[in-house]
């Protein structure tokens, strides 16, 4: 290889360095922690680690020159679970104070305090007493001391950094019988999800396919489910679908005469319909919230979808025309096949992105009503139920069943169009 | 008239859009105007099955001519109102004759031009299947377009009508949006103005705006470099790199989530600014690149190797010859990316605990109580979304752009 090669190769791999940095520490090494953490028995309390917390005071509050008093330390160790070894306190004394220091734990020097108090159990707390007296300076100076904190050291266990693993948390998960409901939510979730925004999108393409007079403007409105913050389009739903008095949905169905009373969009698990003297149960929730999925996400297969079919030529569809194909033929024969290719690579792209879906539901729903997905379930144990560990377990499962999608399209996705 | 499928077909269209316009135009008037109204739906279709078959009686030659349109709605607006005893939208017109009258003339005007457009060439007796086609292919398209626009529209609209109402009046009458200009600007806009007066949205505006902002910057310093590597230079491993990159983007946020909380919350960079322009720039930078490397490519490699043979070095080819070549690239990259950081939520939500630190998204999260009036909400979300709509209408075209050339995410 030559100097200039080698030299290129050089420059290259200085160029990518930043972002092979980033995409480390902010996504391959979480990802790892996420592992590390799902095998680890850790709640969200303890992150905070355990500290030791020391409150100080002069008794009695000295008057005169040369009285006699004590410093007080209350000291204890906040965390009622985890011991604290090799403590030391560090603290600077006010002006004038002069102590009779005789504790061995502790020493002087200059005007500033240290000692070492060793191990700390879980919850222990104790009164350091030294006497002191106090000159003249120590009342002009009016500077207390309190007025500098007592600075700790020490080693506490941290459970995140511990050789303790444990099994429990995917035990956990595994047992309990919500979790198979959770999956198969997520997965109709998914799957409905992914094709009513490509169906949408196909029939918003086709009709802003012939050029018109306003073609712009729609095109532009048409996207905005998808440009407008999420926050912001999930609580107009919200407030659309509303059951309750001044919901604008159920007014308007129940003005036109099309139901007897408020419908509960988004809190109601299943709806009994009849059909031919068959009772069914709707999943209603679960309906509502693929219809905002579909809703918010079908703006981007119809970009896709209308730009291929601008780049089809239109001899085909002359020679059709020629032929006697009627419009349907067409656009069966003709147009489908030639959107075959972008439509899978949306339907795979779509799939795992819906899959890795949180916001929407979370701002819709909660999760309430038999919409908990996978990825919901992951912040409901972390966060809700305060077990991170079990939250990282879900995560881990998401991950894989994630990676099993991929790796089936990779494996049966077309080669071109990609 | 002669009967056969197009005559048929010819009055259930005429139908169909009597029904389907009487639902909106009835329902658009009672969010307007406030008028309690119940559209009379069947009588419509009648009226419009009535002037579906009207339309056929003219040669489709003479009908521009002859002034068909008008003469369709007229046909129309006399038979709902007659049929309908006098109340066109099933409220009686006393009180609000005006709007309810000019709401008819719009409804009758809309069915004819829908008959009238449909029914474009189409003469009354039978036609073959190519042409029957079309007809269906006309009717699904209007229907399409009426649907898709409403739908869209809807959520909207309530949202900015909601935050121009007070909550009293939504309960009472949930489907009167109308707006009272009488009142004066400063309590029309009542909500708004206390969402920045007490609510601190001034400066989960302003948060929002730094943190999308310094993440554009962020992210085009990293990957333009990144970008220009994978898509020029020649090293091992670039082949596997220009398809691998987007792999990146599968990865779950809410895996990211935990370890990424706990770590944050021990470092103490969990409740602040800083922490989101740690995450922000990881999650766009891949997506950067990987648009970036496609525009990159296209760009005629002739103009840069003339520069390399002028005694430019690769650094000075990109900022000379490649960077001006590639603005409107790096234009739509940075909507993008900036749209990306502007509406994310996740993180802000898990990650920003103090009403100084929040950004637009968990502002408006925040609000979500029982304790904050509707209206609030709704200001709220208006606030959020005006912004990046402005933006993405005022450049549509490189929105358009960037969201086609990445493939990108949702």
């Amino acid at each position: 290889m030559g100097a200039l090669a080698r030299r290129e190769q050089r420059l290259a791999y200085t160029m990518l360095l930043p972002t092979f940095l980033v995409v480390f520490g902010v996504v391959l090494i979480p990802l790892l922690a996420n592992f590390w953490i799902s095998f680890k028995p850790v709640q969200l309390g303890d992150l905070r680690a355990a500290t030791m917390l020391a409150n100080e005071q002069l008794r009695p509050r000295p008057k005169v020159a040369g009285e006699s008093v004590v410093l007080r330390y209350r000291i204890r160790n906040s965390s009622q679970q985890d011991p604290i070894s090799g403590v030391t306190m560090r603290d600077a004394l006010p002006f004038g104070l002069s102590l009779n220091l005789s504790d061995e734990r502790c020493s002087l020097n200059e005007n500033e305090l240290f000692c070492d108090f060793g191990s700390i159990a879980a919850g222990g707390r104790f009164n350091l007493e030294i006497p002191a007296t106090v000159d003249q300076n120590y009342l002009d100076s009016g500077e207390r001391p309190r007025d500098s904190k007592a600075v700790f050291t020490g080693n506490s266990r941290n459970v995140l950094t511990s050789s303790e693993f444990t099994l429990d948390n995917f035990r956990r998960i595994f047992a309990s019988d919500e979790f198979w409901a959770v999956l198969r939510v997520s997965l109709y979730y998914t799957i409905f999800g992914t094709l009513g925004a490509l169906v949408l999108g196909l029939f918003a393409a086709q009709i802003l396919n012939t050029a018109f007079k306003g073609r712009n403007v729609l095109r532009g409105l048409f996207l905005f489910p998808y440009v407008a913050p999420v926050i912001a389009v999930a609580f107009a739903w919200v407030l659309l679908l509303d059951a309750g008095p001044g919901g604008t949905l159920n007014a308007m169905l129940m003005q036109m005469g099309t139901i007897d009373g408020p419908v509960n969009f988004l809190g109601q698990r299943y709806i009994p319909i009849s059909i031919f003297g068959f009772t069914i149960n709707f999943p209603m929730a679960l309906t509502t919230v693929i219809a905002f999925e579909a809703w918010r996400y079908f703006p981007l297969s119809f970009l896709f979808i209308l730009a291929r079919m601008q780049s089809i030529s239109t001899d085909m569809y002359e020679a059709a025309e020629i032929d006697g194909a009627t419009p349907l033929q067409q656009f069966w024969y003709l147009s489908l096949p030639q959107l075959l290719g972008i439509l899978s690579v949306l339907f795979l792209l779509r799939f795992i992105w819906t899959f890795n879906k949180f916001d929407d539901i979370f701002l819709l729903t909660g999760g309430a009503a038999g919409t908990r997905t996978l990825t919901v379930d992951v912040y409901e144990q972390a966060f809700a139920v305060s077990n991170l560990g079990a939250g990282a377990a879900v995560a881990v499962v998401v991950f894989f069943v994630l990676l099993f999608f991929a790796l089936i399209f990779f494996k049966f996705s077309p080669q071109d169009d990609g | 008239m002669r009967m056969g499928t197009v005559t048929i077909a010819s009055i259930v269209i005429g139908a169909i859009w009597g029904a389907i316009w009487m639902v909106v135009v009835g329902i658009l008037l009672m969010l307007v105007t406030g008028i309690t109204t119940s559209p009379p739906v069947a009588i419509a279709a009648v009226a419009g099955a009535l002037a579906g078959g009207t339309c056929l009686f003219v040669e489709p030659e003479k009908r521009r001519k002859q002034r068909l349109i008008p003469l369709l709605a007229l046909v129309a607006a006399a038979l709902i109102l007659t049929l309908s005893g006098l109340a066109p939208f099933g409220a009686s017109l006393s009180g609000n004759v005006v709007q309810q009258l000019i709401a008819l003339i719009v409804l009758a005007a809309i069915l004819a031009s829908s008959i009238y457009f449909c029914m474009d060439g189409f003469a009354a007796g039978a036609a073959r299947r190519y042409r029957l086609e079309l007809l269906l292919i006309r009717v699904l398209k209007g229907l399409a377009f009426v649907v898709f626009t409403v739908v869209v529209v809807l959520p909207f609209y309530v949202m900015v009508m909601t935050s121009l109402k007070s909550q009293q009046s939504l309960l009472s009458n949930p489907l009167d949006f109308s707006i009272n200009v009488s009142q004066g600007f400063e309590s029309l806009f009542r909500s708004y103005f206390e969402l920045f007066t007490q609510y601190h949205f001034g400066t989960f505006l302003l948060n929002s705006a730094i943190v999308s902002v310094i993440t554009v910057f962020i992210t085009l310093f990293f990957a333009v470099p990144g970008a220009y590597a994978v898509a020029r230079l020649r090293f091992p491993g670039q082949a596997f790199l220009s398809r691998s990159i987007l792999l990146i983007y599968m990865v779950p946020a809410i895996v990211l989530v935990i370890p990424l909380y706990a770590v944050f919350s021990q470092a103490g960079l969990r409740n602040s600014l800083t922490g989101l322009l740690i995450v922000y720039p990881a999650t766009t930078i891949p997506v950067a690149l990987y648009m970036l490397q496609g525009y990159f490519r296209g760009l005629p490699a002739e103009l840069e190797e003339a520069g390399l043979m002028d005694g430019l070095s690769r650094v000075g080819v990109i900022a000379k010859i490649t960077m001006p070549l590639s603005l409107p690239a790096l234009a739509s990259v940075a909507l993008y990316v900036f749209m990306i950081a502007w509406n994310e939520f996740l993180f802000a939500f898990m990650f920003l605990d103090d009403l100084d630190m929040f950004t637009l998204s968990r502002g408006v999260v925040s609000l979500n109580s029982s304790e904050v009036p509707r209206q609030h909400l709704m200001a709220g979300a208006v606030i959020a979304t005006v912004p990046v709509l402005a933006i993405f209408l005022w450049f549509e075209k490189f929105l358009v752009a960037g969201l086609t050339a990445g493939s990108v995410k949702g």
